[in-house]
C-alpha cells in the first residue's frame, strides 16, 4: 500500500527501496509546521499510522515480482463440470501501460497494395511533373483507375454555397430627341402636290428636248440658287406691298373711291340739262412739280392706267422731263416713272400692245418705252444717226397693223415740215425710216396731226399759222384741202370717233371749231373767252366734247342738247393762275383727266347730264352702237347744211 | 429690293397708317415700325388666322388663293397678305 504523499525531496530512485524509505518517507513527511524552519525536515501526514519504534524497526521483506499489482488474485469461476466455483489459479498479469496504434500495413495486404500503387503514381508524377505538365495530365488520366462507386457506402454529400446577393444593373440611354409633327391633308394640299408633279414632269420633258442648252440651264439654275439663298428678302413681299399701298390709299380716299364708282349727282335732274364735274383724285409727283403736263393718254387695256408726259411749254427754258404713269387705284404715287433728258412733248400708247409707248421730245428725239422691261431707258431712241429731228416733235402716234408680227408704223410730226413714216418692229424694236413725206410748203410748221380712224391714208395737219391741211399718205406732195381754221396756232385737231366726216379743232385764238371735212367752213364755232389748250371728243357719244382753257376751266359741250353753249363750265383748279393744258376722256369710266402747267393731273367725274344717251321712244328699243351716234351727228349736220343751202 | 423698301416707307408715311410688319417664314418680324412685343404678338396671332383663311379659300376651290385678308375693327383696320411664305401686315386707322 502506497499512500499518496507529497515528496519534497529527491524523487525515489527505485522500487528496491526498503522500508526505510517508507519511514523516511513518513518521517520526511512529518511535521508540517516545521517546514519553514527546517527545509529538510520530515513532514508527517495527519493520518499516518503511528507505530512504535519496535514496530518501526521490524523488517518486512518485500519481494519484487512481475505480477501485476492490479491484477485480481482471486478470480473464481464457475465450472460446470464440478458444479462449483473454483478459483482460477492463473490470472493474466499483463498490464498495459501504453497503446499507440500504428499506421503500418502489411505489405501484402490489399490496402497496402493499393497504397503502393498510389504512391508509385504520385512518385512518378512528381518526378516527371516538372518537365511537361500537359503530358503529365494526360498520363494521369490514362493511368487513372476507373472510379469505383461504392454501392453500399455511397453517400451523397451536398453543401450549399452562399448565394451571391443579386444586384441589378441597368443602363438607360438618352431618349432620342422628339419633335411633334403635324400636318393636314386638305384638298388643296393634294392639288398642290399634283401640280408640282406635273411641273416636274414637264421640266423633265423639256430637259430631254433641249440637251445642247443644258449648260445655260445650269448657269441659270446656279443664279437662281444664289438668289434664293439670300435669306430674309423683302422682295418676296413685293406684290403684296403694292397691293397694300393701294389698299391704304383706298382706305384714306375711301369716299373718293365710292364717289367714283357710285355717285351720281341727283341734282342734275333739277339743273335743266346742265351738268357738273365732280372732282375726284388729284395726282402729283414730288419730283415733277416744276414741270407742266404736256401729254396725257389713257391705256386701252388697263383702263385705270394713264400716262402723263411732263415737260415745259416755255420754249426759252427747257430742262428735263418725265414720263409718269398713274393708276386710279393709287393716287399717291406713280406706278412707273421714267425721267428723261429733255421735256416730253407728246406721247401715245399703242392700242393693242399697251406696254409700248412712243414719246416725242423737245430736242427732236423719239423714243419707244416698253413697260414690261425693267430699267429706265427706252428700248428705242432715235439718235442723230437714225434721223433724229432737229426740231421738237409735236405728235407721235403708234398705229396698229393687221398682222401682229409685222412692222408697226409710228408717225412723227416734227415742227419742220417733214413727216416720217417709221417702221417699228415689235420683235426687235428697231426703227427704220421708210419713206419721207415731204410737205412742200416751206413755211409750214406742223403742230398737230391726226389720222382718220377708218380711212387709213387720210390725215389732218394743224399748223402754227392756224391753217388745217387735209392730206393723204399717197399724195406726198400736195394737200388735198386746206382750211383757214384759226388766226393763231392750232393746238389740237381731232377726228370724231364716230362720224367719219367730222373733226374738231381748237386754237389759242379762243375758239373751238367743228368741221365737216367736205365743207370748207366750220359747222360750229365756240368762243371760250380764253385760249383753248386742248379739246377732246368723248368716247361714248358723237356729240359730246370737252375743252380746257388757260383760265382753268373745263367746258363740256353736248351738241345734241345745246348747240351754242357749253352744258358745263367749271373751274377745276385751286389757283387761278394755273393753265390747263390737256384733257382726256377715259374710254370706259365716266371720268376725265385734266393736266395743268403745274404738274398736277386732276380727275373729274362727269355728272349724268353730261353723259346723256338718246331717250328711247315708248315701245322702241334703245338703239345702240356707233351707227346711232353717226346718225345723231348727221342729223345735226343736216340741220346746219340746210339753212346754209337755203341761205346760199 | 429698293423698290419694295420705298413702297413700304410710303405706306408707313401714309395718313392714318399705324404700323407695318413684315414677318418671315419662321414667324419672326423682320421689319416693323412698331415696338417688338406688339409686332411679335401680331405676327403670332395673325399667322394662324391667315393660314386658316387661306385654307378655307383653297378648300372651296384649290385653284384659288388668298391675296389679302382685311379685318375691319372698331378702332382700325388690319390688313394681312401672305406671300411666298412671308406675311405682310398693315394697320391703318382710316377715319383720321
Amino acid at each position: 500500500m502506497r499512500k499518496g504523499s507529497n515528496v519534497q525531496k529527491v524523487p525515489k530512485p527505485t522500487k528496491a527501496s526498503s522500508k526505510k524509505k517508507d519511514e523516511e518517507e513518513g518521517v520526511d513527511t512529518g511535521d508540517g509546521w516545521d517546514e519553514w524552519s527546517h527545509g529538510k525536515a520530515l513532514t508527517k501526514p495527519a493520518d499516518q499510522l503511528e507505530l512504535t519504534e519496535a514496530e518501526l524497526k521490524e523488517e518486512i521483506t518485500r519481494i519484487l515480482t512481475a505480477n501485476n499489482p492490479h491484477a485480481p488474485q482471486n478470480i473464481v469461476r464457475y465450472s460446470f463440470k464440478e458444479r462449483s466455483y473454483k478459483p482460477t489459479s492463473v490470472v493474466d498479469q499483463m498490464a498495459v501501460h501504453f497503446v499507440l496504434e500504428g499506421s503500418l500495413l502489411h505489405q501484402d495486404s490489399d490496402e497496402a497494395r493499393r497504397l503502393r500503387a498510389k504512391e508509385e503514381d504520385g512518385g512518378e508524377v512528381e518526378e516527371a511533373g516538372e518537365e511537361d505538365r500537359p503530358d503529365s495530365v494526360a498520363s494521369k488520366t490514362d493511368k487513372k483507375e476507373p472510379k469505383l462507386t461504392n454501392q453500399f457506402n455511397f453517400s451523397e454529400r451536398a453543401s450549399q454555397t452562399l448565394n451571391n446577393p443579386l444586384r441589378e444593373r441597368s443602363c438607360q440611354t438618352e431618349p432620342p430627341p422628339r419633335s411633334i409633327f403635324s400636318a393636314t391633308a386638305n384638298q388643296w394640299e393634294i392639288y398642290d402636290v399634283y401640280v408640282e408633279e406635273l411641273q416636274k414632269q414637264e421640266k423633265n420633258k423639256e430637259k430631254q428636248k433641249a440637251i445642247p442648252s443644258k449648260k445655260d440651264n445650269e448657269k441659270s439654275k446656279k443664279k437662281m440658287m444664289l438668289m434664293e439663298t439670300q435669306g430674309d428678302d423683302f422682295t418676296k413681299v413685293g406684290k403684296a406691298s403694292k397691293i397694300f399701298e393701294r389698299m391704304v390709299n383706298q382706305n384714306t380716299f375711301d369716299d373718293i373711291a365710292q364717289d367714283f364708282k357710285y355717285f351720281e349727282d341727283a341734282s342734275d335732274e333739277f339743273r335743266d340739262q346742265e351738268g357738273t364735274l365732280l372732282p375726284l383724285w388729284k395726282f402729283q409727283y414730288d419730283k415733277a412739280k416744276r414741270l407742266s403736263v404736256t401729254a396725257l393718254c389713257w391705256n386701252n387695256k388697263y383702263q385705270d392706267l394713264f400716262a402723263v408726259g411732263m415737260g415745259s411749254y416755255d420754249f426759252s427754258k427747257q430742262g428735263r422731263g418725265m414720263l409718269v404713269f398713274y393708276s386710279l387705284k393709287n393716287s399717291a404715287f406713280p406706278e412707273y416713272i421714267y425721267p428723261t433728258n429733255s421735256g416730253v412733248l407728246c406721247l401715245h400708247i399703242h392700242e393693242q400692245h399697251s406696254h409700248l409707248i412712243a414719246v416725242g421730245f423737245y430736242d427732236g428725239c423719239v423714243a419707244v418705252y416698253n413697260l414690261k422691261e425693267e430699267g429706265l431707258e427706252p428700248v428705242y431712241k432715235s439718235t442723230a444717226k437714225t434721223g433724229k429731228h432737229t426740231d421738237p416733235v409735236w405728235q407721235v402716234r403708234l398705229e396698229n397693223k393687221t398682222e401682229m408680227m409685222g412692222p408697226h408704223r409710228m408717225c412723227l410730226v416734227p415742227a419742220t415740215p417733214l413727216l416720217h413714216n417709221c417702221f417699228v418692229s415689235i420683235c426687235t424694236i428697231k426703227c427704220k425710216f421708210n419713206g419721207m413725206l415731204d410737205a412742200s410748203c416751206p413755211q409750214l410748221v406742223v403742230q398737230r396731226l391726226t389720222f382718220h380712224k377708218q380711212i387709213d391714208y387720210l390725215f389732218l395737219v394743224g399748223t402754227e399759222e392756224g391753217k388745217i391741211h387735209k392730206c393723204s399718205k399717197t399724195y406726198s406732195s400736195q394737200f388735198l384741202e386746206t382750211y383757214n381754221a384759226h388766226s393763231m396756232a392750232v393746238d389740237a385737231v381731232k377726228w370724231n370717233p364716230f362720224h367719219p366726216k367730222v373733226f374738231i379743232s381748237c386754237s389759242s385764238d379762243w375758239t373751238v371749231k367743228i368741221w365737216d371735212h367736205t365743207i370748207n367752213t366750220p359747222m360750229f364755232t365756240f368762243d371760250l373767252n380764253a385760249a383753248v389748250g386742248d379739246v377732246s371728243w368723248s368716247p361714248y357719244s358723237s356729240t359730246v366734247f370737252a375743252a380746257v382753257t388757260t383760265d382753268g376751266t373745263v367746258h363740256v359741250f353736248d351738241l345734241n342738247i345745246n348747240k351754242y353753249e357749253a352744258i358745263c363750265q367749271q373751274s377745276v383748279v385751286a389757283k387761278k393762275k394755273t393753265k390747263l393744258t390737256h384733257i382726256e376722256f377715259n374710254p370706259i369710266y365716266p371720268i376725265i383727266i385734266v393736266g395743268d402747267d403745274r404738274g398736277y393731273v386732276t380727275s373729274l367725274k362727269l355728272s349724268p347730264n353730261l353723259r346723256k344717251k338718246p331717250k328711247a321712244k315708248k315701245g322702241q328699243e334703245l338703239p345702240k352702237g356707233p351707227e346711232v351716234e353717226i346718225a345723231k351727228m348727221e342729223k345735226l349736220l343736216s340741220l346746219l347744211r340746210e339753212p346754209e343751202q337755203n341761205a346760199v | 429690293m429698293a423698290e419694295v423698301e420705298e413702297t413700304l416707307k410710303r405706306i408707313e408715311a401714309h395718313k392714318g397708317v399705324i404700323g407695318t410688319i413684315v414677318v418671315n417664314a419662321e414667324g419672326i418680324p423682320i421689319r416693323t415700325n412698331l415696338d417688338n412685343s406688339t409686332a411679335v404678338q401680331y405676327a403670332g396671332l395673325l399667322r394662324h388666322l391667315t393660314m386658316l383663311a387661306r385654307s378655307t379659300v383653297r378648300d372651296i376651290d384649290p385653284q384659288n388663293d388668298l391675296i389679302v385678308l382685311r379685318i375691319r375693327t372698331k378702332k382700325y383696320e388690319i390688313m394681312v397678305a401672305p406671300e411666298n411664305g412671308f406675311l405682310l401686315i398693315v394697320i391703318q386707322n382710316p377715319c383720321e
